[in-house]
């Protein structure tokens, strides 16, 4: 009775009926259809609201000019279908191989239509609850101490229906076109609206606002047609190559760099739009002055009266008169939804177009709501690639792991393994691993020690942000210590302004590798856990605070960490010096030597000989070891007679370090310097 | 340290040689007391004596008078004697009659007088002497007050003779006094010119010379031409003491360049003995004339810093690199010289005139040469003997054709294709698994042709999707699917017998159900089934009658786990009891036999559940007296009891054999696991005798070990014979701890066999910022302090610095606020095109 009166007293206090999910997704899009693959796998209760009749509204516009720039790569030469992602930006995650983007176009920077119809086709044939058509309008808070996050969310679509959601997993994306406001902005056409087709433009003089690929991309349209177009914006061109941030200029888009620098007319400028102001003439030409000069004029007068600024300097840059004024400023997230009792804060600065969120992707201000796909990407922000489909389908991934283990009691999964696939299981990340490739820096493998670290659990991509609060997030222990496995760029190579390609930029000595330039495997070790207040007061530029040891996997050009001497022994070493421990292979009979030599085997002859999975090894590899001096070969002390042994006192560890020949790596030859 | 040092004495004793060798008169005491009539008798011709005359005593004329001793000494070093000389009260001569002659005091040489000093120019020893040998050295000391003074000597010695300039501020200073100790010595090898006018000093070459201290150059005007020039000056920079100038002088004297053609450790020059370093310019045919220019160009700028040696690299064989083109030589014994690769002659400079430099450069070449050390310690240098046997069989091509690769698309039809499908999961990357595809290869010899089977393989890192698929958490990984449907993953030795042995014996369903007694029979022998008869192997038959069906589940399941590795037969036909009558077994039984059912052994079922059953089948399958190998040991190793071990060179002898078989099988411990070695067979056993023993004892040798207890190692007494009795009583002994271990086996933990790269140290050395683990110095940021915060500390700043800085330097124009008012100032604008 108290259930039912408590029931009719919410529908009273709304006056309307709630339908009830655990979760809600905001927006089908490319994170809004990722996230309800994992909850549909994970056989969640969820609905996600789309407020057109198809997923992926956005790309049935945008890009205007229809030309994607994320990379579909259709071969690389390996047929391993986790690396192949690193080089498919367009895909998102399923277990189904049909819906590899790569079977939707042949096109290294696909049409727009392509992808339009590839998420159609994710949710249909994934089976995924879209209920399109639905336009949520307002989100607000109901308390509840029985619910997961102390609050239920309640969603109000354009036809007033309301739901109930116990999470909330925004995936709205940022479509809110940034506008700017100045004396004369009535005359600038927006990027959403303006004409994409050449013809338009022909012998016109356009001026364009921005300086982001949609600027260059519009741009780049109507290049050859156009009397010149000139390109302002406050910040300096900031080109993808050189940042590494795939958010920046991609060169598919900077023809008019090349005709800017070669003296064809066109030309960018810098200026703060904010103090910008455009004057129409009499003939329809827009002039360029400045916010400054309007406001010291003589209202009353007329456009002659207005200062222009070459009436002050004649050779003022912008005073030629243009056709038309373009504005292509990005998109901002939509903050106008949420109630104020969600506290949707943007960010500061130029994350202002991102709502607030922490490194786990829950809202600053609310608990139980978390921000996905583009619009979360002010965790990474011109750093690595969260704002885009080849980041944000692993972080929403994460997203989905952390409410699982929240709300499900679902530990973040995890493969045990016996220490001597310490080095395998992190070469063998590092090598094929897309989401720690992608969102480098961002997401990273965690090892976590057993005790006597025998064995370690491997947990892969979780958001390194929230690394102190591990336990609580995945539900594991980290008892002995753990690893932490991120990649990473050099920490002064890339930028806007950093010449990428000097000489000797790339390292090939092992011993070197902490100063590889290039995206390469970085591991941390702890002994504990860093608190929250030590990931605070971690070094700037640092994804992680001080740990206990660190270890660079050298930079390699095929971006293949495998080679024996160069990439795994010194990644041995370190993991053996981290654990204090020798994680040498040894063949069985060196094995059966230790067993009978000394009162404990390495790890290796006690996980596998001792338990009857010794390595016994062919003739012929036993033989080369032999000759490397990393193993007695006896029956040849055997055939000499009485064998004595000349200097050597028996211990086999001595052995096998004194006798080691060296093997002098080609120094030349391993460096990838192109010099 | 010695080597410089004896240099030093050497050198000095030379000096101190060549003073004293004038002969000096009277000896006595030094300060001599004459009357005026002894003196002037006693004035030998060449000889100089400095004498004052005193009227007894006078006491004005005391503290000179005690300088005048003291400087007595020093003077006698240069035959200088000097006397006081008593002049009676009466006497008016011309030295003791006048008051004022009183207060001076009279250089004669011979009977001439050279000098009369005020006692006041002679306050204390330094002026005494400096004054006396000014005076003595009129020639070869010139005093010079005019630059034009000083540049008619530099002209008239051109092309003749070195100039010793030296400035003093003042005459009669030490300085003073140790240019001309130095002039009495070189005073006839280099002409000393010595001035107390600063202003010459000026015209010297020093733009600010300090006045106030002395200096002294070196004037090369022997090797003078051109006389227009000024001779080529070189400065000593030390204080003026007699030994640094002597040094000094002793520098220009040597050789310019000396031209080595040895090893140069062997090398020594005047440089290294006065502890100064030596440089080498390695030097080729080639390049010779070129490598002499900047080899003396080198020497002129360190002169008086260092000695300069071209060293020809075609006459002395070196062991360094080709690059290196100077070499540095430390005057400190034991210091290796260093080879350096050096870009210009600066370096070479900067090398040795920046003693921190020097000092830093040779901690850099030390901490290289650590690093080379540690190279040598093979740091980097593959220690791994499986990956290293695989890198060094890397390039032989595997005979891989037996072997079916299988593919994401290919591995579940492939699977239906035949009734076994072995299948070896690896990685292209990883050594142990490349290991064991070498010897799957020979599997795949062995079995070629065996119906029914099929060898694949699957490459992880090409098709991860299948390896996770079929739950292969490690490399490698071999499973045997049985149609496609039951698999059964590999957990034995990675070996190609015991592979080949695991495979074959999977084909046989275990338990085998059989049907008849005669089939029962024909097991036991071996002979039954066909296929496995050509594999020696020990069976093991349940028997269970209709009535033991619970047992006869749990014989089954425990046959499913031990499928691959023991063969097991079922018999539960209405006869089982004569079978079992037969071995005097009752059912629910075990027969075993063992090597082609020579014998059967019947064991009598007390334990049901499967999990006892395989423990018991495991345990029942040892031996009693096994021979070891490297492929067995890890069966008895499980015991964790201690061994005795008979080694043997070849095969054991019948008598040590029965002797053994009969304490095993006593057992009277039943704690231990009695067993012998094959060395023909396991040669490694050799290491283990030499671990035990140092040198490989007589053979057979018998060992008591403790491998799980304390790892003593017993040495049976050899000139026992080897026989039940007297090992019981030799194991009573040890037990009763009567013997002494031969030695003890290392309870060693295995820790890393070298260092790893401790990129964490190079980070912090390269970037200090880096706070240490615990650091304070930032541990009052304010929470979430975003960079953007007015006022935030400085480390956080530092973030947007960089790029922001690129901003501010590199766009003038960044916003128009700042640019409108600039747009008035007209000077900077319009030349900015990027600024609006």
């Amino acid at each position: 009775l108290g259930l039912a009166l408590y029931a009719g007293s919410l529908c009273a206090a709304s006056g309307a009926a709630f339908l009830y999910h655990d979760y809600c997704v905001i927006g089908a899009g490319p994170s809004g259809l990722q996230a309800a693959y994992f909850l549909q796998r994970a056989g969640r209760d969820y609905i996600v609201f789309e407020r057109s009749h198809a997923p992926g509204s956005f790309f049935a516009l945008y890009p205007r000019h229809r030309k994607l720039i994320s990379i579909n790569k259709q071969y690389t030469g390996k047929s391993n279908g986790e690396f192949n992602l690193r080089h498919d930006w367009n895909s998102l995650l399923s277990h189904d191989h049909q819906l590899l983007f790569r079977r939707y176009s042949r096109d290294f920077f696909p049409n727009a239509d392509a992808m339009v119809r590839y998420l159609e086709d994710f949710a249909s044939l994934l089976k995924l609850r879209v209920q399109y058509n639905t336009a949520i309008i307002h989100v607000t808070l109901e308390r509840d101490e029985q619910a997961w996050n102390g609050h239920y969310f309640l969603l109000t679509d354009q036809d007033r229906q309301n739901y109930k959601c116990s999470s909330l997993l925004v995936a709205t994306g940022t479509w809110v076109p940034n506008v700017v406001n100045f004396p004369g902005s009535e005359y600038v056409e927006g990027y959403e609206t303006v004409s994409i087709n050449p013809e338009d433009f022909a012998g016109q003089t356009v001026l364009i606002l921005g300086r982001g690929n949609s600027a260059f991309e519009t741009a780049e349209n109507i290049l050859g047609v156009t009397n010149f177009i000139h390109m302002v914006s406050r910040s300096r061109v900031r080109l993808s190559w050189a940042t590494h941030y795939v958010g920046d200029l991609r060169a598919i888009n900077n023809g008019l760099l090349d005709t800017y620098q070669l003296k064809s007319l066109d030309g960018l400028l810098e200026g703060d739009l904010e103090d910008l102001a455009i004057v129409k003439d009499e003939k329809g030409k827009l002039h360029i002055t400045l916010r400054f000069y309007l406001e010291n004029r003589n209202t009353s007068a007329g456009i002659n009266s207005i200062t222009l600024p070459q009436d002050e300097l004649d050779n003022f840059a912008t005073r030629a008169p243009y056709d038309r004024v373009i504005r292509c400023l990005g998109w901002k997230f939509d903050f106008s939804i949420y109630n104020r009792s969600l506290r949707m804060m943007p960010g500061k600065g130029n994350k202002k177009k991102y709502p607030q969120i922490k490194p786990s992707y829950e809202s600053r201000g609310t608990r139980g709501l978390f921000v996905l796909g583009t619009a979360s990407h002010s965790v990474d922000f011109r750093k690595s690639a969260g704002g885009f489909i080849h980041g944000f389908r692993y972080t929403t991934r994460a997203v989905h792991r952390l409410l699982e283990n929240r709300h499900h009691g679902v530990p973040w999964p995890f493969t045990v393994y016996p220490i001597t696939q310490l080095t395998n299981s992190i070469i063998k990340r590092v090598n094929e691993a897309s989401g720690l490739y992608q969102m480098f820096s961002v997401l990273a493998d965690i090892i976590l020690l057993r005790e006597n670290a025998t064995a370690f659990e491997y947990l892969e991509e979780y958001p390194v942000g929230v690394l102190a609060e591990l336990e609580v997030h995945t539900g594991r222990k980290a008892p002995s210590g753990l690893f932490v496995i991120i990649m990473e760029y050099g920490r002064n190579f890339s930028g806007a302004d950093k010449d990428v390609f000097y000489y000797n930029r790339a390292v090939g000595e092992a011993q070197h590798a902490w100063q590889s330039n290039f995206l390469h495997p970085v591991i941390y070790y702890y002994k504990r856990l860093p608190t929250e207040h030590e990931m605070r007061l971690r070094p700037p530029d640092w994804p992680l605070p001080r740990p206990d040891a660190i270890h660079h996997i050298v930079e390699d050009f095929l971006t293949d960490w495998t080679a024996p001497n160069a990439h795994i022994l010194p990644l041995r070493r370190f993991l053996e010096n981290c654990l204090s421990t020798d994680l040498r292979n040894f063949f069985a009979e060196s094995c059966f030597l230790f067993a009978f030599t000394r009162q404990k085997l390495p790890p290796f002859c006690q996980q596998g000989y001792a338990r009857m999975q010794g390595l016994v090894g062919s003739e012929g590899l036993r033989r080369h070891a032999a000759e490397a001096g990393l193993l007695e070969d006896y029956a040849l002390t055997d055939f000499s007679g009485n064998g004595p042994p000349d200097s050597h006192d028996g211990s086999q560890d001595q052995l096998l370090t004194d006798h080691a020949i060296p093997v002098r790596p080609l120094q030349h030859l391993v460096n990838a310097k192109d010099e | 340290m010695s080597a410089p040092k004896d240099g030093w004495v050497s050198s000095f004793s030379f000096l101190l040689f060549c003073a004293s060798s004038i002969p000096t008169w009277g000896s006595a005491s030094l300060l001599q007391e004459l009357s005026p009539q002894e003196y002037f008798s006693s004035l030998q011709a060449g000889r100089a004596s400095l004498a004052y005359f005193s009227h007894n005593v006078s006491p004005g004329a005391q503290p000179f008078l005690e300088q005048i001793g003291n400087s007595a000494e020093a003077l006698q070093d240069y035959g200088i004697s000097v006397v006081k000389v008593n002049c009676p009260k009466e006497d008016v001569s011309r030295y003791c009659g006048k008051e004022n002659a009183l207060r001076k005091a009279y250089l004669f040489r011979g009977n001439v007088l050279i000098r009369e000093f005020p006692t006041d120019a002679l306050f204390d020893v330094n002026s005494i002497v400096a004054n006396v040998l000014f005076a003595l050295l009129f020639n070869e000391v010139k005093y010079v007050e005019t630059l034009a003074d000083l540049q008619n000597i530099e002209n008239t010695l051109k092309g003749r003779s070195n100039m010793v300039f030296a400035y003093v501020p003042a005459t009669g200073t030490a300085e003073h006094r140790a240019v001309m100790e130095v002039a009495f010595v070189y005073g006839t090898v280099h002409q000393f010119v010595l001035t107390t006018e600063a202003t010459l000093l000026k015209d010297t070459g020093n733009d600010e010379p300090d006045v106030s201290s002395a200096r002294l150059l070196f004037c090369h005007c022997q090797q003078a031409t051109d006389l227009a020039q000024p001779c080529r000056r070189t400065a000593m920079e030390q204080a003026l003491t007699m030994l640094n100038i002597h040094r000094h002088l002793k520098l220009m004297g040597a050789p310019l360049v000396t031209e080595v053609a040895e090893d140069p450790e062997k090398v020594s020059t005047v440089h290294l003995q006065l502890g100064l370093p030596l440089v080498f310019i390695l030097s080729q045919k080639e390049t010779y004339e070129a490598d002499k220019r900047t080899a003396e160009f080198v020497a002129w700028q360190l002169l008086g810093k260092a000695g300069v040696a071209l060293l020809s690299r075609d006459l002395v064989d070196l062991n360094i690199l080709l690059r290196s083109n100077v070499a540095l030589k430390t005057p400190d014994e034991g210091v290796p010289i260093k080879y350096l690769v050096l870009e210009d002659t600066d370096e070479v400079i900067t090398l040795v005139e920046d003693k921190n430099k020097v000092e830093q450069i040779q901690e850099d070449e030390e901490e290289e040469e650590d690093e080379e050390e540690k190279e040598n310690n093979n740091q980097d240098i593959q220690d791994d003997q499986v990956v290293e046997a695989i890198s060094r069989d890397k390039k032989r091509e595997l005979p891989l054709e037996q072997i079916l690769v299988l593919t994401e698309e290919t591995f579940h039809s492939t699977l239906l294709d035949s009734a076994w499908t072995v299948v070896l999961f690896y990685a292209s990357w990883e050594a142990v698994s490349l290991a064991v595809l070498r010897s799957y290869t020979e599997v795949a010899d062995l079995l070629k042709g065996t119906q029914g089977v099929l060898l694949s393989r699957v490459n992880c890192w090409d098709w991860p999707g299948v390896c996770t698929k079929e739950n292969v958490t490690q490399f490698p990984t071999i499973r045997i699917y049985e149609k496609g449907e039951r698999s059964v993953m590999y957990n034995g030795m990675w070996g190609t017998e015991e592979l080949t042995s695991f495979i074959m014996l999977s084909r046989v369903s275990c338990p085998l159900k059989l049907a008849t007694i005669e089939e029962a029979e024909g097991y036991l022998r071996g002979e039954f089934p066909s296929e496995l008869s050509s594999y020696h192997h020990t069976s093991v038959l349940g028997v269970f009658s209709t009535a033991t069906s619970e047992a006869r589940e749990a014989f089954k399941e425990a046959g499913n786990i031990l499928s691959g590795h023991v063969t097991m037969g079922m018999y539960f036909e209405d006869d089982a009891l004569a079978l079992s009558r037969k071995y005097a077994v009752s059912p629910p039984a075990l027969l075993l036999a063992r090597s082609g059912g020579q014998s059967v052994e019947g064991i009598t079922l007390s334990k049901q559940s499967a999990q006892d059953m395989v423990q018991m089948i495991r345990y029942e399958l040892l031996e009693v007296f096994p021979e070891i190998t490297v492929q067995n040991l890890p069966r008895y190793l499980e015991l964790r009891k201690p061994f005795l071990i008979l080694f043997s060179d070849g095969v054991i002898g019948q008598m040590e054999s029965e002797e053994m078989l009969k304490l095993a099988k006593g057992r009277p411990w039943q704690a231990f696991v009695a067993c012998w070695l094959n060395l023909k067979k396991t040669p490694v056993g050799r290491g283990v005798l030499k671990t035990y023993f140092a040198t490989t004892p007589s053979l057979p040798v018998l060992v008591w070990v403790n491998l799980h207890a304390g790892g003593q190692v017993f040495k049976f007494p050899s000139e026992q014979a080897i026989a039940e009795m007297n090992i019981l009583s030799w194991l009573e002994k040890l037990k009763a701890g009567l013997e002494i271990p031969s030695s003890t086996l290392s309870e060693e933990d295995w820790k890393p066999p070298l260092p790893a790269y401790d990129f964490l140290q190079m980070m912090e050395t390269a970037v200090p910022e880096l706070p240490p683990h615990t650091s304070h110095r930032r541990g009052d940021v304010p929470e979430r302090c975003p960079p953007e915060s007015p006022g935030g500390d400085t480390a956080v700043r530092e973030e947007p610095s960089l790029e922001t800085k690129a901003e501010k330097v590199g766009s003038p124009g960044r916003d128009l606020r700042g640019t409108a008012p600039r747009l008035a100032a007209r000077e900077k604008q319009g030349k900015r095109h990027s600024e609006l």
